[in-house]
C-alpha cells in the first residue's frame, strides 16, 4: 500500500480479525480490555487486518525486539498494558524494565524521558488521555522541544509522547479534547496524528526512529473502527478497510507526509484523526467531489500536496474537533491564502469544535459530524462561507 | 460546627531582618563541627532521620577538620579545591564588572557557595552528568573547562559554544558533565533522575547529580523527581542548595520556616543529609556518601547544602533593597573560600602568602582568557552567522525554516 492509496476498498476477510465488533455509535465506558492486540510476534503472515489498537501495539513490538534503547512507560502502561491496551504484553515479552507503570505524574514521566533521550535511549511515553498532559506541557515546551536547540546539539530529547486524544465517546471535557495546536504552535515540536491502523504502525514506528520529541496524538474515537460521524448508525470495524491491513513485521511511514484519501476535483478538504472520517462521509452527504487529505504530519506540514489539491479545486474547507479560535485550522487557513489566493473561488472555510468545554450532554452538538461538514461543502460550492 | 472564638488570620512569613536591620541569625540552630554521626552508606532512610535536622560540619572555628564526617583528604586534593574556588571567584568578579561595563547583559554570581559545585565537580567524573541551576559555575572550573568558552557564552560572540542561544550563563557542556542549564525552575531535577534511570537500565555505571535552589522546591518538578527517583531507585545525587534567598523571597516562603528543605525527603522515603555548604570538606563527605550510595545501587541521597547567597540574585538585582546591608558578612557558618584557606594554613600546608600569590594567578588567568573572549567580541560586536538561528530546532530543517532564513537573507 503506498500513500496514493484511496480510502474504502479491498473489504478485508473476515475471518483473520480479532477485534469486538460495535454497533452502539458510543463506548460509555471508553476503556476496551476486550480488544487484545494480536499481532505481537512477526511470525505468521506478513499482513494482517489490524484495528488501531493492535497496530499500535505491534509498533511498539518489533521496535522493542529491534532496538534495546526503546523503552515504554506510563500510568497503568505496563502489566496491564494500558487503559485502551495500547502497551499490551511489551512487559510480558520484553521484560519489566523496558515496559512499566509511571505514578500520576505527568510531568515526571516526561521529564525523565527526557533524561533517558539524553542517555541515549529512545522512550516512548503513554500520557493516558491528552487531558492529562498539562502537568507535563512546561517539560513539553520549554524542554523536550528546546534542548537540542540551547545546547546547540550537544544534546537531543528523541522522545515519543503518546497519547489518545479527542471525542465522540461522550468523555466530557476531561476525556475528550484535541490540544494539537498547543504543541504545533511550538518550536522544536513535530506533531503527528494517524486516522488509521496502517498509518497507525507506520507513523508510530517513524516517530521512535525520530531524532526530535514527537507529540503523537491518536484518535480514541477510531481505536475500533473508523467512526464517521453517523453516530445513529451502527459503526463499521476495521475489517471492512483497506487501510486496516498492515505488515506484522517492521512497517515505517514517513513523517512530513500527507494522505489523499480521496481524490476529487471540486473542493479540497483538510483533515486529521476522525475528521477525516467524518469529512469522507460529509462529502458523500453532500454529493460534492471532494478530495480529502488526511495530513498525517502537523508539523511539519505536507504543504506541497495542500498547495497542489486547493489550486487544483479552487476550494478548501478544514475540519477539526477541536475550538475553532486559534486551532490549527487557523494555521491551514493562513497558509491557504497566502499560497493560493489567486486560485480561490470561496473563502476558506472552518468546520471545528465550539469554543465552548466539551459538554457531556452534547456530545453530537459540539463534534462536529457529517452534516455540519457537507453544509459547509455545499456553502464554498455556492462561493459562500457559510 | 464549633465556631471559633476569635476570627481567622492569614499568616505571610517573614524573615529575620530587612534594610535597616541588625542581621539576625538566631533562630539558626547550629550544631558544632564534627557533632553528627555518621550512618553507615546502607543505612535505612528511616534509620538517618535526624540527620535531616542537624547539620554536618567538619571545619572548626580553628579550622581543624573534626568528627566522623571528615574525608581525611590529601593537601593536594584540598589546594586543587581551593584554587578551584578562587578562580570561579575572580571569574565572577571580571564578568560582574564586564556587565557594569555593557559588555553582556547579564550575568550571576555564585560568591559564597563556591564550595558546592567545585567539590562536587571533583568527586563526580566527566562521564556522570550534573543537572545544574545557574550557581553551579564552580563544576566547570573545577574539571578545567577553559574560562575563554565560558566567557564566549556570556558575551554571546561567534566563538560561543551554544551559537548564541542562551542568556549569559546558561552553559551546556556534555563532555565536561554538565547538562544545558534552563531557566525555568526546577525543570532539571526529574531529568537527571530520568537520566541516571536511564544508567541504571543499561547496567551502566554512571551516576547523575542535580541542583536546585531552597525556592525552587516548591516547584511540582521537584516533587515529581523526588517521587520518581524513590520509586525508581534512581542512581542520582538531589542536592538543595538553600542560600535562603530567591530573589528576594526569603527561604521561608518556600516553606523554610515549618522544616528543613532535607526532611522533604523523608516522606519520599529518601535519606536526607543537612550540610554546611561553607565547609569544603563536609560538602565532600556528604557527596561521596550519596556517592557511594547511588554507584551501590542503593538509590538517591538528597542533600540540603545550608548556605548563604553572598551577592545579589544577578545583576538585575539589588539585595539593598530587601534584606540587611551586612547579611551576608554575618553570615554565621563564614565564607567558604576563607575556611579552607584557614584550614589548609593550620594543616601547615598553606600561607598567606601563597594564598595572595592564588588570588594573583587567578586574576591573571582570568584576564588572558578575558582578553581572548574580547579579541573575539563582547556582546553585539561579534556573535554567530545569522543563519545559525535558524539550525539545531530539529535535526534537520523543515520547509517553514528554509523559507524563513530565506525571507532573512541568509
Amino acid at each position: 500500500m503506498n500513500s496514493a492509496a484511496k480510502w474504502g476498498s479491498d473489504p478485508m476477510s473476515e475471518q483473520t480479525f480479532t477485534d469486538t465488533d460495535r454497533t452502539d455509535g458510543i463506548e460509555p465506558d471508553m476503556v476496551d480490555q476486550d480488544a487484545a492486540p494480536a499481532s505481537i510476534a512477526p511470525e505468521g503472515p506478513a499482513i494482517q487486518p489490524m484495528n488501531m489498537i493492535q497496530a499500535l501495539n505491534s509498533a511498539l513490538h518489533v521496535k522493542m525486539a529491534e532496538d534495546p534503547n526503546v523503552l515504554s512507560f506510563g500510568e497503568d502502561a505496563g502489566y496491564f498494558g494500558g487503559v485502551f491496551r495500547v502497551t499490551d504484553q511489551l512487559q510480558q515479552k520484553h521484560g519489566l524494565t523496558r515496559s512499566f507503570d509511571a505514578p500520576i505524574s505527568e510531568c515526571g514521566i516526561v521529564a525523565a524521558a527526557i533524561g533517558m533521550g539524553a542517555y541515549g535511549l529512545r522512550p516512548v511515553v503513554e500520557i493516558q488521555f491528552a487531558d492529562y498532559i498539562y502537568p507535563a506541557y512546561d517539560q513539553i515546551v520549554s524542554e523536550a522541544a528546546k534542548i537540542r536547540y540551547r545546547s546547540a546539539g550537544q544534546f537531543t530529547a528523541p522522545l515519543v509522547v503518546r497519547s489518545p486524544y479527542g471525542g465522540g465517546i461522550f468523555g466530557g471535557q476531561t476525556h475528550s479534547q484535541s490540544p494539537e495546536s498547543l504543541f504545533t504552535h511550538i518550536a522544536g515540536l513535530k506533531v503527528v496524528i494517524p486516522s488509521n491502523p496502517y498509518d497507525a504502525k507506520g507513523l508510530l514506528t517513524a516517530a521512535i526512529e525520530d531524532d526530535d520529541p514527537v507529540i503523537f496524538l491518536e484518535p480514541k474515537r477510531l481505536y475500533n473502527g473508523p467512526f464517521d460521524g453517523w453516530h445513529q448508525k451502527p459503526v463499521s470495524p476495521w475489517k471492512t478497510q483497506a487501510l486496516a491491513q498492515v505488515p506484522t513485521g517492521k512497517h515505517v511511514e514517513p513523517i512530513g507526509k500527507a494522505r489523499v484519501m480521496r481524490e476529487g476535483t471540486d473542493v479540497t478538504i483538510l483533515c486529521y484523526g476522525t475528521m477525516v472520517w467524518v469529512s469522507l462521509a460529509g462529502a458523500e452527504h453532500a454529493g460534492v467531489d471532494a478530495e480529502v487529505i488526511d495530513l498525517r504530519t502537523l508539523v511539519p506540514l505536507d504543504i506541497d500536496t495542500i498547495e497542489a489539491s486547493v489550486k487544483k479545486t479552487g476550494r478548501c474547507i478544514i475540519v477539526h474537533e477541536a475550538p475553532k479560535t486559534s486551532g490549527y485550522g487557523a494555521e491551514l487557513s493562513a497558509l491557504v491564502q497566502e499560497r493560493c489566493f489567486y486560485h480561490l473561488e470561496a473563502p476558506v472555510t472552518r468546520v471545528c469544535g465550539w469554543d465552548t468545554p466539551y459538554p457531556h450532554a452534547f456530545e453530537w452538538e459540539y463534534f462536529p459530524g457529517p452534516e455540519r461538514v457537507a453544509t459547509a461543502l455545499k456553502a464554498v460550492m455556492a462561493g459562500g462561507s457559510r | 460546627m464549633t465556631r471559633n472564638s476569635r476570627p481567622l488570620s492569614l499568616r505571610i512569613p517573614e524573615p529575620s531582618g530587612r534594610p535597616g536591620d541588625a542581621p539576625d541569625f538566631s533562630h539558626l540552630k547550629l550544631d558544632v563541627a564534627g557533632a553528627v554521626d555518621r550512618p553507615a552508606v546502607d543505612a535505612r532512610p528511616v534509620q538517618m532521620l535526624d540527620l535531616a535536622f542537624r547539620l554536618v560540619r567538619v571545619l572548626d572555628d580553628q579550622g581543624q577538620a573534626v568528627g566522623p564526617w571528615n574525608p581525611r583528604l590529601d593537601p593536594e586534593t584540598l589546594k586543587k579545591g581551593l584554587r578551584a574556588m578562587i578562580l570561579t571567584r575572580a571569574l565572577d568578579d571580571r564578568m560582574h564588572r564586564a556587565h557594569r561595563q555593557g559588555k553582556t547583559s547579564f550575568y550571576m554570581k555564585c560568591t559564597g557557595e563556591e564550595a558546592i559545585a567545585v567539590a562536587q565537580g571533583m568527586i563526580l567524573s566527566r562521564e556522570d552528568m550534573g543537572f545544574p541551576t545557574y550557581r553551579q559555575q564552580g563544576l566547570l572550573i573545577a574539571r578545567g573547562y577553559p574560562l575563554v568558552e565560558m566567557m564566549n557564552q556570556i558575551y554571546s560572540n561567534a566563538s560561543d559554544p551554544i551559537k548564541g542561544r542562551q542568556l549569559p550563563i546558561m552553559y551546556s557542556a556534555k563532555d565536561y558533565g554538565f547538562f544545558t542549564i534552563s531557566g525555568n525552575l526546577g525543570t532539571q531535577v526529574p531529568q537527571a533522575v530520568g537520566w541516571a534511570m536511564a544508567s541504571a537500565y543499561k547496567g551502566d555505571d554512571k551516576i547523575a547529580i542535580t541542583w536546585i535552589g531552597d525556592g525552587a522546591t516548591a516547584e511540582g518538578d521537584f516533587h515529581n523527581a523526588l517521587t520518581f527517583a524513590a520509586v525508581y531507585r534512581a542512581p542520582v545525587i538531589l542536592n538543595i542548595v538553600n542560600n535562603q534567598w530567591a530573589i528576594s523571597s526569603f527561604q521561608g516562603i518556600a516553606g523554610g520556616l515549618e522544616t528543613t528543605f532535607a526532611s522533604k525527603a523523608i516522606g519520599y522515603g529518601l535519606p536526607a543529609l543537612r550540610v554546611d555548604g561553607n565547609d569544603f570538606l563536609a560538602v565532600w563527605a556528604a557527596t561521596q556518601w550519596a556517592e557511594e550510595r547511588a554507584r551501590s545501587n542503593q538509590g538517591a541521597t538528597v542533600i540540603e547544602l545550608f548556605t548563604y547567597r553572598g551577592a545579589p540574585h544577578s545583576t538585575s538585582d539589588d539585595p539593598s533593597r530587601y534584606r540587611p546591608g551586612d547579611e551576608a558578612e554575618k553570615w554565621p557558618l563564614g565564607d567558604p573560600i576563607a575556611r579552607l584557606k584557614q584550614h589548609l594554613i593550620a594543616l601547615g600546608e598553606w600561607t598567606d602568602d601563597a594564598h595572595a600569590e592564588a588570588e594573583a594567578e587567578a586574576v591573571a588567568q582570568v584576564r588572558a582568557a578575558g582578553k581572548a573572549a574580547e579579541a573575539v567580541g563582547t556582546l553585539g560586536q561579534s556573535r554567530p552567522s545569522v543563519k545559525t538561528m535558524f539550525e539545531d530546532v530539529f535535526a534537520t530543517e523543515d520547509w517553514r525554516l528554509v523559507e524563513q532564513r530565506r525571507e532573512v537573507g541568509v
